[in-house]
């Protein structure tokens, strides 16, 4: 089977400790995670963690098995490039004095969607926002103006279609009563 | 504590009071019904440990000689019981002694509950004396784990601890207490945990499932049920029986399922896997319909999983639902606690005798019994052999003696021979193959069944990884019968070397000193059998005595263990010699 880029979504209990349980069962497989990110999700107290990997489907059906497992996930997806909306967001710091002679470059800048959210007089930051390649392709244009710093975000995505996690805390509310 | 569980209606006889978080910690093992606990004291732990001189009327705590011994005990006590076992040890190395016996409870299902001192919540991160991070490496080997820092916490997160280490498929969990917690006070107010939010231990039965699974298994021909721990986790004993005799399917165990069914029971074709019997292994490849109730399919079960079962349809009864199509395709899941799936499977399976594919069994049965089990047996070959000793055991215990056997050749033999006539009968360290398990499970098995003999069987080699827990025994007089099959080798990784490392026996041979010197050491009554002609008599005396006694038996110092599916080989390519 061939392995490609999934992207895995946790819904969670806040709860200390939970990202190491999590980054646990990959690190056991011998699984390099190539972005991960944990925010609070569109239901009040229930975090998400995104997290891409490049594996098998019959290797990420069984580890989503695994986290759903934890005491603290709710519940967890895996979705396919193709099912999801994702972004990536990424900065780039430029010597102020290299950018300001090249107007090519701030053309390309404009072009692409890219957006310049600082200006001193030694330095510019850019931020771009968009899929990999795209912020890939912006770091190679940038590369010979000499980048002084370079960050990436990790993906964060959201499918298309609908998770139902509202749902299921609501059967658990509706069968038990919480304390 | 930020999850969202569900309680009971308020339990506690006690209306609400000020104690420390020491206090509300033996409160609430005693609100669970805990009665017995093991565990060392130590600085981090001293709070709990002064509560419980104070309740020592209440709770029996068993001073173990070490923290791994105190794992074990408490497994052997859960295993036997049905209970949760509770282990309790300080910071620092106390705690991280604790963890080749979690690893052991959660690789085998195992509920119990481990509490551990922590140092100060301000100290934490400080490398401060005896501190470790106990609950970061207790993480992958948890079902659970926790670390309270403030005194209120304790009971609702104790009660979270037990409800999650036995409901669903079992487990171990650890809850880590700073000292500063411990001292704090809190008002008590128990309430038991019936439910987590984000938790789903029992998954509910899908009828159609069930319904396809009973389908499957009416039209079979060939049909052959391998079943394991789960049946016991379940409860479900009594219905699996039912199950077994209404439909006459032949039935395989795993290890940990042992004891499930008779032994002797008409249907019972013994053990799958590595050292299992000959037929279940065999016909594992030629069935057409597998049914796997309450197991996981081991490697150490399937061997080559590119060559197992592949002409069958399987159908897996489990509970959790990270085990479904883990290791082995399952045609037809039914997912569910397999007290609940069996229930309704069994209305909807039609009775059959399945008897010329039962002869199947019985014939390879007996090509078992001619290459091997009659030669293991055999009393006219020179040096006593294992299956010897076990089989004199179960003449003396007629079968209703719990045998906790510990890592290796006599494993084998113990669980090949043991004559089994209850359930909760085979403590045995299944999935991790602790060596050195036996020894303080035992001490627990015998605490957790005190009206059934409880025996040990240990191989020379695993004796000595725990063998300070007679002081244990000594100390607590707890009356279990001890038995060393001493070949002096560490026999089966021996075996490995002799048919695949060309017999360079690299530091297997064990030089012993005089176990029996040792135990008397301890003030057990002890004897020593180096001929066949003592054993009787040996045995009998060992069963026959009020208290614990130690037995060492010299075996057969090359023996094999036979049949045997070589790694990397299919379950069907197993050898007989």
């Amino acid at each position: 089977m061939e392995k490609k880029n999934f992207t895995v979504s946790i819904y969670t209990e806040n709860n200390l400790g939970l990202l190491s349980r999590i980054a646990a069962i990959f690190l056991r497989r011998h699984i390099n995670i190539e972005s991960i990110t944990a925010s609070p999700s569109e239901v009040p107290e229930v975090m998400r963690f995104i997290i891409v990997v490049e594996v098998t489907e019959e290797q990420i059906k069984k580890i989503v098995g695994q986290i759903e497992k934890q005491i603290e996930v709710i519940k967890a997806f895996y979705h396919t490039a193709e099912e999801m909306i994702y972004q990536e967001t990424a900065l780039y710091k430029i010597k102020s004095s290299e950018f300001l002679d090249d107007l090519n470059v701030q053309a390309f800048i404009k072009a692409t969607n890219a957006r310049i959210v600082t200006v001193t007089p030694k330095f510019f930051v850019i931020e771009k926002t968009g899929k990999r390649h795209e912020v890939d392709e912006l770091y190679e244009t940038l590369k010979p103006y000499g980048l002084m710093q370079f960050v990436r975000s990790g993906t964060i995505a959201v499918t298309k279609n609908e998770m139902q996690i509202t749902g299921i805390l609501e059967k658990f509310n509706t069968t038990n009563s919480i304390s | 504590m930020e999850v969202k569980t569900a309680s009971f209606e308020k339990t506690s006889a006690d209306t609400s009071m000020t104690v420390s978080g020491a206090e509300a910690v033996i409160k609430c093992l005693l609100e669970e019904g805990v009665d017995t606990i093991y565990g060392y004291p130590g600085g981090a732990i001293m709070p709990v440990y002064d509560e419980l001189y104070k309740y020592q009327d209440k709770i029996h705590h068993v001073l173990t000689r070490h923290e791994q011994g105190a794992t074990h005990a408490a497994q052997g006590y859960a295993r036997v019981s049905g209970k949760v076992g509770v282990a309790v040890a300080t910071s620092g190395p106390g705690a991280t002694n604790l963890v080749t016996g979690i690893a052991d409870a959660q690789i085998d299902s195992t509920p119990l509950v481990c509490i551990t001192g922590q140092v100060g919540s301000h100290l934490l991160g400080s490398d401060a004396f005896q501190e470790t991070d106990i609950v970061g490496i207790s993480t992958p080997i948890t079902k659970w784990n926790y670390q309270v820092t403030r005194a209120e916490e304790i009971p609702e997160v104790i009660a979270k601890a037990f409800y999650i280490a036995k409901s669903g498929r079992p487990g171990p969990v650890l809850v880590d207490i700073t000292k500063d917690a411990q001292f704090a006070s809190l008002e008590f107010n128990y309430k038991k945990c019936s439910g987590i939010r984000s938790y789903k231990p029992n998954p509910e039965v899908n009828l159609s499932e069930v319904e396809r699974a009973a389908e499957v298994i009416n039209s079979a021909k060939k049909p052959m049920i391998v079943f394991g721990q789960g049946v016991i986790l379940g409860g479900a004993e009594e219905l699996f029986k039912e199950f077994v005799e209404k439909t006459g399917i032949p039935s395989a165990w795993t290890i940990l399922g042992l004891s499930a069914l008779p032994t002797k029971h008409p249907l019972n074709v013994g053990m799958v896997g590595m050292h299992g019997n000959y037929a279940p292994n065999i016909l594992t490849n030629e069935c057409d319909v597998l049914i796997a109730i309450g197991m996981r399919f081991d490697d150490r079960v399937t061997g080559n999983l590119n060559h197992y079962a592949k002409q069958a349809k399987v159908v897996h009864l489990e509970i959790d639902p990270a085990e479904i199509n883990k290791n082995v395709h399952a045609d037809f899941p039914v997912l569910g606690n397999v007290k609940e799936t069996l229930k309704v499977l069994l209305d909807l399976v039609k009775p059959n005798s399945h008897e010329e594919w039962h002869n199947e069994f019985k014939e390879l049965y007996k090509t078992e019994y001619d290459k091997v089990i009659s030669k293991n047996l055999d009393v006219n070959k020179q040096d006593l052999g294992m299956a010897e000793v076990i089989q004199e055991i179960n003449i003396k215990t007629k079968g209703d003696a719990v045998i906790v056997s510990d890592v290796g050749q006599h494993q084998m033999a113990a669980c090949r021979y043991s004559d089994f006539t209850q359930t909760r009968s085979n403590v045995t360290s299944g999935g991790l193959g602790t060596m050195g398990f036996a020894l303080p499970a035992a001490i627990g098995a015998k605490m957790g069944t005190p009206n059934r003999e409880v025996v040990a069987i240990i191989g020379d080699g695993g004796y000595q990884m725990t063998i300070q827990e007679l002081g244990t025994i000594f100390q607590t007089r707890v009356p279990v019968k001890i038995v060393i099959l001493n070949n002096g080798f560490l026999g089966m990784v021996r075996q490995w070397q002799q048919l695949f490392f060309d017999k360079r026996y690299a530091s297997t041979e064990m030089t012993n000193p005089d176990f029996v010197t040792i135990a008397k050491g301890y003030h057990i009554e002890a004897n020593r059998v180096t001929d066949r002609s003592q054993l009787k008599d040996a045995v009998k005396a060992m069963i026959e005595h009020d208290g614990p006694y130690f037995l060492e038996v010299k075996v057969e110092q090359e023996e094999n263990v036979f049949p045997m599916v070589p790694t990397g080989a299919s379950v069907s390519d197993i050898i007989l010699e």
